[in-house]
């Protein structure tokens, strides 16, 4: 029952399921890739949910188009017109949103929301309508809402990978340009950057990713593609190229997995399991990333805790005070005490090496502290490290000999 | 948002210091209102050429506003604004820009020598990428502000203090004649304080203009040369001895106590 699954899964994955099934599979991870990359600038530029209600202005666009194309006689769906039909009332859609934020006292987030709503519901009616009607070839109209691999066809999966690259390679060229535009637009527009016309670039390559994504994807869920690979992307790095090109990579790959996932189980929506494998991504990110993972994070925060009640505990017992509990156990484990501590114990020779080694670093550092206060911000973990570690040789000498007890 | 319909600004413009005895900034009636309120009304100023301009006044006079209606960041009612005898659009690669700190997203995925960086991308121009020579004119700028060992931190990494230079080092990237700074003072530590007064020192030695929002009455004497007092209008504008007076800041002020800069005496001076 498995193996045949798994098998299938494995020549899918590799390619080797037939040329139309690879052609779908690599279409849709170019489309990952795509939104991937545009999708990191718009995060960045805070444009992520103006394009959630692009894809959802789509709908009426693509309902009005096929009554166009049924009025115009055409036997079946045309998928070109169609896609123009999104393209138009998702152009609109978005410029509705731009006009409520600016001319009206609305803020974008309640102007995001009404569109959104207005022109899916619009869309919903028209659909309505139209089912009613008994034309032909309607049934493909509702992949459009939440997408389906199965109904790319080979020259359309082609025509999505080409125009995907087209959209990575734009925003590999304007890749300055989109970076002083999304971190400081003001700035920008006093070199002399064209802000208004960058930000329809951005916007274009985003409706761009979001038409081509419409059938695999569908209309509601498309923006995922564009928001969740940045989004997990930045738990990794900080550094921009680097954002951008893990953001590509998880795209793709949930692209890749997504459609070889949904190949072998048709009867879930495609979209769906995509971004669910976008989400999984996310997820992975969010709790193991080296770098703003929680579970780094987490650690780090632990470890420096640990730290410091190790140092306190070391100096309290040299000092002759009691420590007692977690702190006394925690001691015993790292082999710096004999057994009862509790009775005032015995520092072990290990123990009385760190001990007077944390209180030498007390000692240094808070003459570090009072005597150069301004040199502090440039020692970013002062008072963590051992003082050696963190300050030059001489430095360390010299506060050994002001705080030398005379 | 508000700079989607900006026209673009031309950039292919021949752009030149100009004639001896044009002023670095004109400004001749200038409105800008914000829902019919006006923010700013009938602002006439002309800035001299080279020295250090405060601009001065209370909260929600308009003193960034002011800035931002010079630069075109933000739609003016009418009036008109020159650099140098011509449009602010002609004559972008003389003008630079420190934005107030909080405008920005300091989380944002770059280090202090990308946004360094960012004061050559008018140089550099369209889609070519940041070659060799730039980064070090961007690292060199680093350096005048004490910044050059933090430059491939990431900007959130660093101190408010930090970001102020990183943003001034920007402005200094730029290699400009006139410089526009909105409250590089403000919230800053003492390091850095001295450093921005060190480089706006410099830019006034090498013949530049720039001109600061300045919030802090008490220095406003001691750093700058020229000031510009206003609320909404220009109160008053002129040397520092001049207009630093109890008089004129209380009339700027509304009229409210305000501590007055202890060296200055009553000279009594009109606004102009």
């Amino acid at each position: 029952m498995i193996d045949p699954l798994f098998e299938e899964a494995l020549r899918i994955l590799t390619f080797q399921s037939g040329f139309n099934s690879a052609v779908v599979v690599a279409g849709t991870a170019a489309l990952g890739l795509a939104g991937g990359t545009v999708g990191t600038f718009l995060l960045l530029r805070r444009r992520a949910l103006v394009s959630d209600a692009l894809s959802h202005a789509t709908l009426p666009g693509i309902a009005v188009a096929f009554l166009v194309g049924a009025a115009l006689g055409l036997p079946e769906r045309s998928l070109p017109l169609l896609l123009a039909g999104a393209v138009a009332s998702g152009v609109v859609g978005l410029l509705t949103v731009q006009a409520l934020s600016r001319f009206t006292r609305l803020t974008e987030d309640s102007a995001i929301g009404a569109v959104l709503s207005v022109f899916f519901g619009l869309g919903v009616v028209l659909l309505s309508v139209i089912q009613n009607l008994e034309l032909g070839g309607q049934a493909g109209l509702k992949t459009f809402i939440l997408g389906q691999t199965a109904a790319m066809a080979q020259g359309e999966a082609i025509a999505i990978g080409l125009l995907a690259a087209g959209a990575a390679l734009a925003v590999a060229l304007l890749f300055k340009e989109l970076r002083v535009l999304a971190f400081d637009p003001g700035f920008a527009a006093v070199q002399g950057w064209p802000v208004g016309a960058l930000d329809l670039v951005l916007m274009g390559l985003a409706t761009l990713v979001t038409v081509i994504g419409l059938q695999t994807v569908g209309l509601i869920l498309v923006v995922a593609l564009l928001i969740i690979p940045p989004a997990a992307a930045r738990f990794w790095t900080d550094r921009l190229p680097a954002l951008t090109l893990i953001a590509a990579v998880i795209g793709a790959l949930s692209g890749w997995l997504g459609a070889t996932l949904s190949a072998l189980l048709p009867k879930l929506p495609a979209g769906a399991v995509i971004v669910l494998v976008a989400g999984g991504f996310f997820l992975l990110s969010f709790l193991f990333a080296p770098a703003r993972g929680l579970v780094a994070a987490a650690l780090r925060q632990g470890r420096l805790r640990l730290t410091f009640a190790e140092r306190r505990a070391l100096t309290d017992l040299l000092d002759g005070r009691p420590v007692q509990g977690a702190a006394a156990l925690w001691l015993r484990l790292r082999g710096y005490v004999r057994d009862d501590v509790r009775k005032g114990g015995a520092l072990t020779p290990a123990g009385q090496a760190a001990a007077r080694a944390a209180a030498r670093d007390r000692r240094l550092w808070e003459r570090f502290l009072a005597d150069y206060p301004a040199l502090l911000p440039a020692h970013a973990n002062w008072g963590v490290d051992p003082i050696d570690s963190v300050l030059p040789g001489d430095m360390v000498r010299l506060l050994e000999e002001r705080s030398a007890p005379s | 948002m508000q700079y989607l319909w900006r026209t673009p600004g031309s950039r292919t413009a021949p752009e030149e210091a100009s004639p001896i005895g044009t002023p670095p900034l004109e400004i001749r009636g200038l409105t800008v209102a914000y829902h019919r309120r006006p923010v700013l009304w009938n602002v006439d100023y002309a800035a001299p050429s080279g020295g250090l301009i405060a601009v001065v006044g209370p909260n929600g006079a308009g003193k960034s506003t002011l800035i931002k209606a010079c630069l075109g960041l933000v739609p003016s009612v009418s009036g008109t604004v020159e650099v140098f005898g011509r449009p602010i659009a002609k004559q972008r690669r003389l003008i630079g820009y420190v934005p107030q700190r909080e405008s920005v997203d300091w989380d944002f995925p770059v280090s202090a020598l990308d946004v360094v960086a960012m004061g050559r991308y008018g140089k550099i121009g369209w889609f070519r990428p940041v070659t060799r020579a730039h980064k070090e004119a961007a690292l060199h700028a680093l350096e005048r502000v004490g910044m050059a060992d933090f430059a491939r931190r990431q900007i959130g990494q660093l101190s408010g203090g930090q970001q102020q230079r990183v943003f001034l080092a920007r402005a200094l990237a730029q290699e400009a004649q006139l410089y526009f700074m909105d409250e590089p003072f403000a919230g800053v530590d003492a390091a850095t304080e001295r450093a921005v007064l060190q480089v706006l020192r410099d830019l006034d030695a090498a013949g530049r203009t720039v001109i600061c929002v300045h919030h802090d009455l008490q220095t406003v004497s001691d750093y700058f040369d020229h000031a510009l007092l206003l609320n909404t209008r220009v109160v008053a504008q002129g040397p520092v001895a001049r207009v630093m007076t109890p008089d004129l800041l209380s009339r700027t002020y509304g009229g409210r106590p305000m501590p007055a800069p202890a060296a200055l005496g009553a000279l009594g001076a009109e606004a102009s």
